[in-house]
């Protein structure tokens, strides 16, 4: 849990040189109420909340829901993601292990569902804008209106958005699409892969789910790439390091307790996440997809688990 | 050279070999008294054959085999039979068990030993019977009785004996010590066991963080002109495993709830080997074994040839035991082994090591988390199983499920436990389930006789009734054939007599 954490510093460090400190603030709020529910219920349980807070999984929740909403988010919508994650996600069913949705991503889509103009309204990349200072910001999430900020669509809002331009146009027409996946979404990508890394080195999962996730919708975005026309779902390169790919894939859909459990089975796992997540975004509602592909397969986590059992020792065929 | 093959799962603990220094047998001071517990193998406790107050001699026989799954046990040395009565013995659950205790008299006077230096004339099965008769079981653990091992049986022909030198638990170096101080007679002994079982071949298989047992086991099969493979291979816990050193050095998998015989493998300790030489060539019973006695509150831990009833706490004080605060004494290895809560008890034909850690070398376990079904468990199960669903379904005492997950191929070897992030004590987990579908299936078939003899009542009380009627029906054909046979019978009669009223009546009207 602790290795989580950490390995998420790079990609927090780096959206914040490029949304200024609105992901710090929603990480202090989030973390601030996480604690306080967690230790609320476990005392309600009767037990030892100093042990349940311990294992950090709480704060791993409030961590990864909070990397995922919009920095200067208001803060209600923090508190109400937060609670829904820790309570509905996580402690109606008995708490750490016991949980068969990831906590993270159910606070994320009731959110989004409850509040899609707020979900969908991002910050402005540093280039586009001046990157509001610490007060700036504070003040933007807790009374929110109060300043005129300028915020808009992800690089996947306006790829979805694309109804007339070529893709190669689509990338020049828009200062928020200069580089390879939009402006500063790119590095944040790639710092969340670096943190994803070392947690593989650390053996802290192993590759299959993230490695089959990214095979699958890089693979899915070639195929439908069709040389870039308009109707084109964006390249291979644009879909792995744009939204929330990478922190997905090491992030999201390696969580354990959710998961399939055999290598095979997060091998599959992760391949259909990567599909769904593809078919979602080009052809879905909503510009990102991560959310919901991974609530879907984790109901069919038990399901693959069912048939990708191990060969036990000694139940191999002989092989003539 | 030999392929071998890799095994799945297992893990690296520290091994801590080197604190027992193996390759040499340090000689300690024989105990007082003996206590020698009639089950030191797996099956039938042996039955005493002499009383309180006999004086016995060394390699005399006490208590005798009762039955194909039970085997002997020998006295060490001569002394006096003191008590036949239960005393603590080596167990994960602190049990007692009846034990002869033997009071030794520093004479250590033998009863005269009959060898058979020519056993290769010998039949098979006679000298099969011989090493039941000296009281061997497996000695690298499980203790099954070695004679049934040596007879499998014509419809399982053997071709390969396998003599397992792994020894990969770590602190133990029994094994170890013994195959470089016994290599001549673990040779013979293996030749003896190849002749018993008629295999076409034999290996022996021992881990390569061994260098000097293999190079001294190597010289011994020059020296005998043998013809003995000796194949070493990659340390990893648990490749000591039967069915895992069984994989690792042929490729072939013993099936699922069978034996090594049912693939022509027969597997045995090397101490089992040097034991079946003894047996064999000097007709000396199975009295001692090598034990390592580590751990780093000894202060001069060892290999020792120990006496079978030595008290564990009598080898501790021997190899300069200084007791911690709350001393945990193991028997066995770190991971298989199991705390001693009685330190009377004694060293049997299955304790190949006594550990004694300080705290800080083996901290007790951690408080058990939550499991988060992180998966690590199932990388280093060497059966392939999915350790983290056997604990769901072990907690949710969900048989069906458990039998389905294959509990029943779990070999307990604890790699999943030492992996756990959470500290669950995974083995015991499973330990307690096995425990209870046993208990349900015996359930079932007591409900399942039940059910039988009540059928068999019910078919046993028609037939009786049938048997009855029949008896009756033949009583009644007999009374006819007599009315046929001799004149009027009664019911007839009768039938006419109502027709002719009632035919009267109708003619009257």
């Amino acid at each position: 849990m602790r290795d989580v954490l950490l390995a998420t510093v790079p990609g927090v460090l780096v959206m914040t040189w490029f949304f200024g400190p609105g992901t710090l603030i929603n990480l202090v709020l989030g973390a601030a109420v996480a604690l306080a529910l967690e230790y609320g219920v476990m005392a309600l349980r009767g037990r030892d909340p100093r042990v349940a807070i311990s294992d950090l999984s709480v704060l791993v929740t409030s961590t990864l829901l909070c990397i995922a909403l919009p920095p200067y988010a208001p803060w209600w919508l923090i508190v109400i993601g937060v609670v829904t994650a820790v309570l509905l996600g996580k402690q109606v069913f008995g708490g750490l292990g016991y949980n068969p949705f990831n906590p993270a991503m159910v606070g994320y889509v009731v959110l989004l569902i409850s509040f899609p103009i707020q979900m969908s309204s991002w910050a402005l990349p540093r280039g586009l804008e001046t990157v509001p200072g610490l007060s700036e910001g504070l003040q933007r999430v807790f009374s929110p209106g109060s300043i005129d900020a300028l915020t808009g669509a992800t690089p996947l809002d306006l790829l979805r958005q694309n109804t007339g331009l070529l893709f190669e146009d689509l990338m020049t027409s828009r200062p928020e699409l200069s580089g390879w996946a939009g402006l500063g979404w790119f590095e944040v990508n790639l710092a969340f892969l670096l943190g994803g890394l070392w947690l593989l080195y650390r053996r802290v999962f192993t590759w299959h789910a993230p490695i089959a996730m990214l095979a699958a919708l890089g693979l899915c975005a070639l195929m439908g790439y069709d040389g870039g026309s308009s109707q084109s779902g964006g390249s291979a390169l644009f879909h792995l390091f744009s939204g929330a790919s990478m922190f997905a894939a090491f992030f999201i859909i390696t969580d354990p307790v959710s998961s399939a459990v055999s290598n095979r089975g997060r091998l599959i796992f992760g391949a259909l996440i990567g599909l769904l997540v593809y078919l979602i975004r080009t052809l879905g509602n909503y510009p990102d997809a991560v959310a919901f592909a991974v609530l879907i397969l984790n109901f069919c986590a038990p399901f693959i688990d069912h048939y990708t059992q191990p060969t036990v020792y000694g139940t191999r065929k002989p092989t003539p | 050279m030999r392929v071998i093959h890799d095994i799945h799962g297992g893990i690296h603990p520290p091994e801590r070999k080197a604190l027992s220094q193996p390759g040499t047998l340090q000689s300690l001071a024989l105990p007082p008294l003996l206590v020698l517990p009639l089950r030191q193998h797996l099956g039938v406790p042996a039955r005493p054959v002499v009383a309180v107050g006999d004086a016995v001699l060394g390699g005399q026989m006490l208590a005798e085999a009762n039955g194909v799954m039970s085997v002997p046990i020998h006295a060490p040395t001569s002394g006096t039979v003191r008590a036949i009565e239960s005393r603590p013995i080596a167990h994960a659950s602190g049990l007692e068990d009846i034990c002869i205790e033997l009071e030794t008299d520093r004479q250590d006077q033998w009863v005269v030993l009959e060898g058979m230096p020519e056993w290769r004339d010998r039949e098979p099965t006679m000298l099969a019977e011989q090493i039941r008769s000296a009281g061997i079981a497996g000695m690298g653990g499980a203790g099954f009785p070695t004679a049934v091992k040596l007879t499998p049986g014509p419809q399982r022909p053997i071709e390969l004996l396998l003599i397992n030198g792994t020894e990969c638990e770590p602190y133990i170096t029994a094994d170890d010590t013994l195959m470089q101080c016994y290599a001549d007679q673990l040779i013979e002994g293996a030749m003896i066991l190849a002749h018993i079982l008629g295999a076409d071949s034999t290996l022996i298989g021992i881990e390569d963080n061994k260098p000097e047992a293999i190079a001294c086991v190597q010289a011994a099969v020059a020296k005998a002109n043998a013809s003995i493979e000796i194949a070493s291979f990659p340390t990893k816990y648990p490749s000591g495993g039967e069915k895992q050193v069984i994989e690792i050095l042929t490729g072939v998998q013993v099936p699922s709830g069978g034996i090594p015989a049912d693939i022509g493998i027969v597997c045995l300790n090397p101490g089992t080997a040097v034991a079946a030489r003894e047996a064999i060539v000097e007709g000396k019973p199975l009295t001692h074994r090598i034990v390592t006695l580590t751990g780093e509150a000894l202060s001069q831990p060892c290999n020792t040839l120990a006496c079978l009833g030595t008290p564990i706490a009598h080898l501790l004080q021997e190899a300069g035991w200084a007791s911690e605060v709350q001393q945990r004494v193991i028997h066995g290895g770190p991971m298989m082994g199991f705390a001693v809560s009685n330190l009377d008890a004694p060293v049997t034909k299955i304790t190949n090591c006594v550990l004694a850690p300080t705290q800080s070398e083996l901290p007790l376990p951690a408080e058990p988390k939550p499991c988060i079904r992180c998966g690590h468990c199932a990388e280093a199960c060497p059966a392939s199983l999915l350790p983290q669903q056997l604990y769901w379904y072990a907690r949710a005492k969900d048989q069906e499920q458990l039998t389905t997950h294959r509990l029943f191929d779990c070999i307990e070897c604890g790699a999943c436990a030492y992996v756990c992030p959470s500290h669950i004590p995974l083995v015991q987990y499973y330990r307690a389930a096995k425990g209870q579908i046993r208990d349900s299936e015996q359930e079932r078939k007591r409900s399942d006789n039940s059910r039988e003899r009540f059928e068999a009542r019910e078919r046993r009380l028609a037939e009786e009734v049938a048997a009855r009627e029949a008896k009756r029906a033949a009583r009644k054909a007999a009374a006819q054939q007599q009315a046929i046979s001799g004149g009027v019978d009664p019911v007839q009669a009768a039938i006419e007599r109502a027709k002719a009223k009632k035919a009267q009546q109708g003619s009257s009207e």
